[in-house]
């Protein structure tokens, strides 16, 4: 017998019948009876204090059905680090002091979306506004303009990671480097944009409609700042058009729509136009970073330093966590004897910056990847001999921080040298980089203060053997409903279509914390697998008092077969023995329940994905222009699942890192943002990208569901430091400022020219 | 603004119905006749999630008034798949993994199908330019260009 009949195979998105004849009904396409349009009002400010808002003259227009502003909330500061009080400082709707440029301040529900413009424009606001801030590096100054009370010097959150002897590390090296980085933001993007359908009914109770990562997140924490019972609010979000880190935040569509209901018992849609996605939703975390890194003359890693300050905009969000994970993942995918690391997050007046695919690792990888190929060509090492020679390998331990067991990274980087040899001599200005990396399969933390288990699963057998799967994850496109679907069909020893799935609703499906920082197939993966098995074993039962097998034999469910493992073809029809199994329980279905939270598995995840990109591109010297011609990626992802859905993963990834890496270049001027739009943000179209290849190195993670792991979100990690490499290497230019637009490349060959005249 | 007379097809059904002369066409579509299969992505003609065929020809419905759809035919996303068939670019869509959250797909299946009408056989540069305009934030398209070229090489009949 076949080892997995559903795993490893090509499988259709369950979703896609739903997605390509525009049956799929997201939050942006709901309509209910008498729903009413909401809009929300801005702050202009970069820093300013409210002085005064009239409501008067926007509440008499015609068709304008209320106005809610601060002062119609219960006041609460909010955010997802609920463990943490002072680290909870988003209002959401300002009452006394706006902190960045798009702040709401107010919000109107109309008969329709004009009318709830024409609004905004009667609401008078008096503001008095305030000297702002807006570099880290300038907001950490002693008499810098502060943004919150509690935060002196505007320090939101400091991390320090240590291990080895650092010191002595740099007294033993043959050569040391210093190096300073900026890492730019970058939008998300979402093709749809945030917005929420809140409905409150005279019973006190809550519904909303929202295109989400996490409905749990958003359930508890609408809940907290209404003041209403957590299970009295119910958060649906069957299809999310995209999510990229932007969206497990309680975000101000869905707290404005809310609260314009619980005022009308009505419903109110709030879609949040592009223009405001830009401006005031979160964004990737700007950081400045300073590495100094010791190394043997053979090219072996000894110690290492970095200090980080990361852009923090006006309030927390999620950027605490990118700030100890660019931490983290600064020492990957590497062994490196010592580490030393110190974060600083600082409030700025621009908007707060959070989580993005890679959550603070992309701009780690960058840096350090980066200087691995600076350090490599000073000692005159090959590339790939430097990060062979210094690889995580199966079992390594990452000192007081995390136990590294499945690890492909050598087998990829011998793919990857292999392809690069079969590439040849190339062409002037045209050059390959690399760049290796490494990522988690879903976070250990729990800062959010969740009760339940990280990730739950119910299964149901019915009479026809027609499974139904209820689960709390969220498929945001990443394909983690058909992922699932897979996993209960393998295990379960069924196939695809005897799955009947029940996600995105607060009301039915189990608790999870949501789509973010890889953790589905991991995490919720593992519960899923739990369940099958556990029904497995109902159905197992009352086969093996049928099949009355030698005590010793066991049984499987492959392939709609119970059978005697040892022997196979002694075996019964799943659907016979599921009929008959069910009458036996009294005529109950057969019911189990599957769960997972991850215990004693270090401080950051229990699996680590691990891969090497090589990126070829072409530097036009006369425009300075970057042309992408190939790129290739080894992956080492565990146990692929569902390969078309890894492949569009990573093809995708590489795509907005790519976009980081040399197109999206997000220009702010005193806290306002001067390209909040689709034309002036470039986001990679087709005719850029590049031949993409994909390796697989498979290997069995012994944490995962079958053995699998992270893929997706990693990928996001290597492109820029592939890119900036590649460029390197075909100009013989590093350009340590993101992103590498033709300008800097231009900038930096005059340099070059003039230091040669000299 | 008085409300004016639109006559309209929308995938072969023939519509009228009084619209306001500012009403987009994409409201039209989304609003009044319940055709959400077309998304809107930024309202200023710069990502193409809203494009239609009007007449046969690639539109994006947030860039035209819905008068100035008056007397015209129109096919939206709903229309590409007949009597529970799918077309051959849906089949391949399916197939290739095109798409991913699903916010874009409605209108890269209309660029697509725009492009196999008018050039059967394109190349691999005229597809991408024919989804030049059309932004996907999470494939990163290739697997989009794979699945036109399948159609393209005649892997997908109409089915019968």
């Amino acid at each position: 017998m076949k080892k997995y009949s559903v795993i490893n195979t090509p499988i259709h998105n369950i979703d896609g019948i739903a997605k390509i004849t525009g049956r799929a009904e997201y939050a942006f396409d709901i309509k209910l009876p008498h729903m009413l349009y909401g809009k929300i009002l801005r702050s202009p400010y970069p820093h300013a204090k409210i002085l005064k808002i009239n409501t008067k003259k926007a509440e008499g227009l015609t068709g304008v059905k209320a106005v809610v502003t601060g002062k119609d909330t219960l006041g609460i500061k909010q955010g997802i680090w609920r463990r943490f009080k002072e680290l909870c400082d988003e209002e959401i709707l300002a009452r006394s002091k706006v902190r960045y440029i798009g702040e709401p301040v107010a919000a109107v529900a109309a008969v329709d979306e004009d009318t709830a413009e024409e609004a905004m424009d009667l609401i008078e606001i008096e503001y008095e506004s305030l000297p702002g801030v807006f570099e880290p590096i300038e907001a950490i100054k002693e008499g810098a303009p502060q943004l919150h009370e509690h935060a002196e010097r505007n320090i939101n959150v400091t991390r320090h990671i240590e291990w080895g002897d650092v010191d002595e590390g740099f007294k033993k090296a043959d050569h040391v480097r210093e190096d300073w980085f900026r890492c730019s933001s970058q939008h998300h993007v979402c093709m749809e944009t945030h917005n929420a359908v809140a409905s409150f009914t005279p019973d006190k109770k809550l519904t909303v409609w929202t295109s989400t990562q996490s409905h749990y997140y958003i359930q508890v924490l609408l809940s907290w700042v209404l003041g209403l019972r957590e299970n009295d609010v119910r958060v649906i979000s069957r299809y999310t058009g995209g999510g990229f880190g932007s969206k497990f935040e309680l975000d101000s569509a869905q707290f404005c729509s809310s609260l314009l209901s619980m005022k009308l018992f009505k419903p109110v849609k709030i879609i949040l136009t592009r223009e405001e996605e830009f401006m005031a939703t979160k964004r990737r975390t700007p950081m400045f970073y300073y590495l100094r890194t010791g190394v043997k003359k053979d090219g072996t890693f000894l110690a290492k330093e970095g200090r980080v300050f990361t852009e923090g905009g006006a309030y927390t969000s999620m950027g605490a966590t990118a700030l100890y994970l660019t931490g983290f993942f600064q020492a990957f995918p590497y062994v490196w004897p010592s580490y030393r690391y110190d974060g600083y997050r600082v409030y700025t007046n621009t908007a707060p910056t959070s989580a993005m695919r890679g959550f603070g690792a992309p701009q780690a990888t960058f840096c350090a990847e980066t200087q691995i190929d600076l350090i490599a060509n000073d000692l005159g090492i090959d590339p790939i001999k430097i990060r062979r020679k210094n690889a995580m390998y199966p079992g390594y331990e990452v000192p007081g921080q995390a136990t590294i067991q499945s690890c492909g990274l050598s087998q990829c980087l011998d793919k990857i040298e292999k392809w690069i040899k079969s590439q040849g001599k190339l062409p002037p200005n045209r050059g390959i980089g690399i760049a290796a990396y490494g990522f988690m399969s879903g976070g250990i933390f729990n800062w959010f203060d969740t009760p339940y288990a990280f990730s739950s699963a119910v299964i149901q057998v019915n009479i026809d053997g027609k499974v139904d799967l209820y689960i709390g994850s969220q498929d945001m496109g990443q394909g983690s409903n058909t992922t699932m679907t897979m996993i209960c069909a393998e295990e379960l020893g069924v196939q695809v279509e005897d799955i009947r799935l029940h996600m995105g609703d607060t009301e039915s499906c189990p608790v999870d914390l949501g789509a973010w920082g890889s953790r589905e197939t991991l995490m919720q993966g593992n519960a899923v697998k739990m369940a099958a098995a556990k029904a497995k074993q109902q159905i197992i039962e009352y086969a093996a008092a049928k099949l009355s097998p030698n005590i010793v034999y066991d049984l499987d469910i492959k392939d709609r077969w119970v059978h005697l493992i040892a022997r196979p073809e002694r075996g019964l029809s799943y659907y016979d023995v599921v009929k008959e199994a069910i009458r036996g329980k009294d005529g109950q279905p057969i019911i189990a329940r599957g769960h997972y939270t991850p215990h004693r598995k270090g401080m950051i995840s229990p699996a680590y994905s691990f891969g090497v990109q090589a990126v070829d591109a072409e530097v036009d010297p006369d425009t300075g222009k970057i042309t992408l011609k190939n790129c290739v990626t080894a992956h080492d992802c565990g146990q692929v699942i569902n390969p078309l859905g890894v492949k569009g993963q990573l093809e995708g990834a590489m795509a907005m890192a790519a976009g980081y890496g040399y197109t999206e270049d997000p220009s702010m001027d005193e806290g306002k943002i001067l390209n909040p739009n689709l034309v002036d943000y470039k986001v990679l179209r087709a005719t850029e990208m590049p031949e993409t290849k994909v390796i697989e190195v498979e290997t069995y993670e012994p944490e995962g569901p079958f053995g699998a792991k992270e893929a997706g979100e990693g990928l996001t990690n290597p492109t820029a430091g592939a890119l900036g490499n590649a460029v390197f290497h075909a100009t013989g230019l590093s350009v340590k400022n993101l992103p590498i637009t033709p300008e800097k490349v231009l900038e930096a060959l005059k340099e070059k020219k003039k230091k040669k005249k000299k | 603004m008085e409300k004016q007379l639109l006559r309209i097809t929308v995938n072969n059904e023939y519509h009228e119905l009084y619209v306001k002369p500012k009403r987009l066409l994409v409201e039209v579509l989304r609003d009044e006749l319940e055709l959400t299969g077309t998304k809107r992505g930024c309202n200023t003609g710069a990502c193409c999630a809203c494009t239609v065929l009007l007449n046969g020809v690639t539109v994006k419905s947030c860039s035209i008034l819905a008068m100035q759809a008056d007397g015209t035919e129109v096919t939206t996303v709903e229309g590409l798949a007949e009597g529970g068939k799918l077309s051959p670019i849906q089949r391949s869509f399916l197939d290739h993994g095109a798409y991913q959250c699903g916010f874009c797909t409605s209108g890269m299946l209309i660029s697509a199908t725009a492009l196999i009408n008018e050039k059967p056989s394109p190349t691999k540069k005229q597809i991408k330019e024919a989804i030049h305009g059309n932004i996907c934030r999470c494939t990163g398209y290739n697997s989009i260009i794979r699945a036109i070229k399948a159609v393209a090489e005649g892997k997908y009949k109409e089915e019968e």
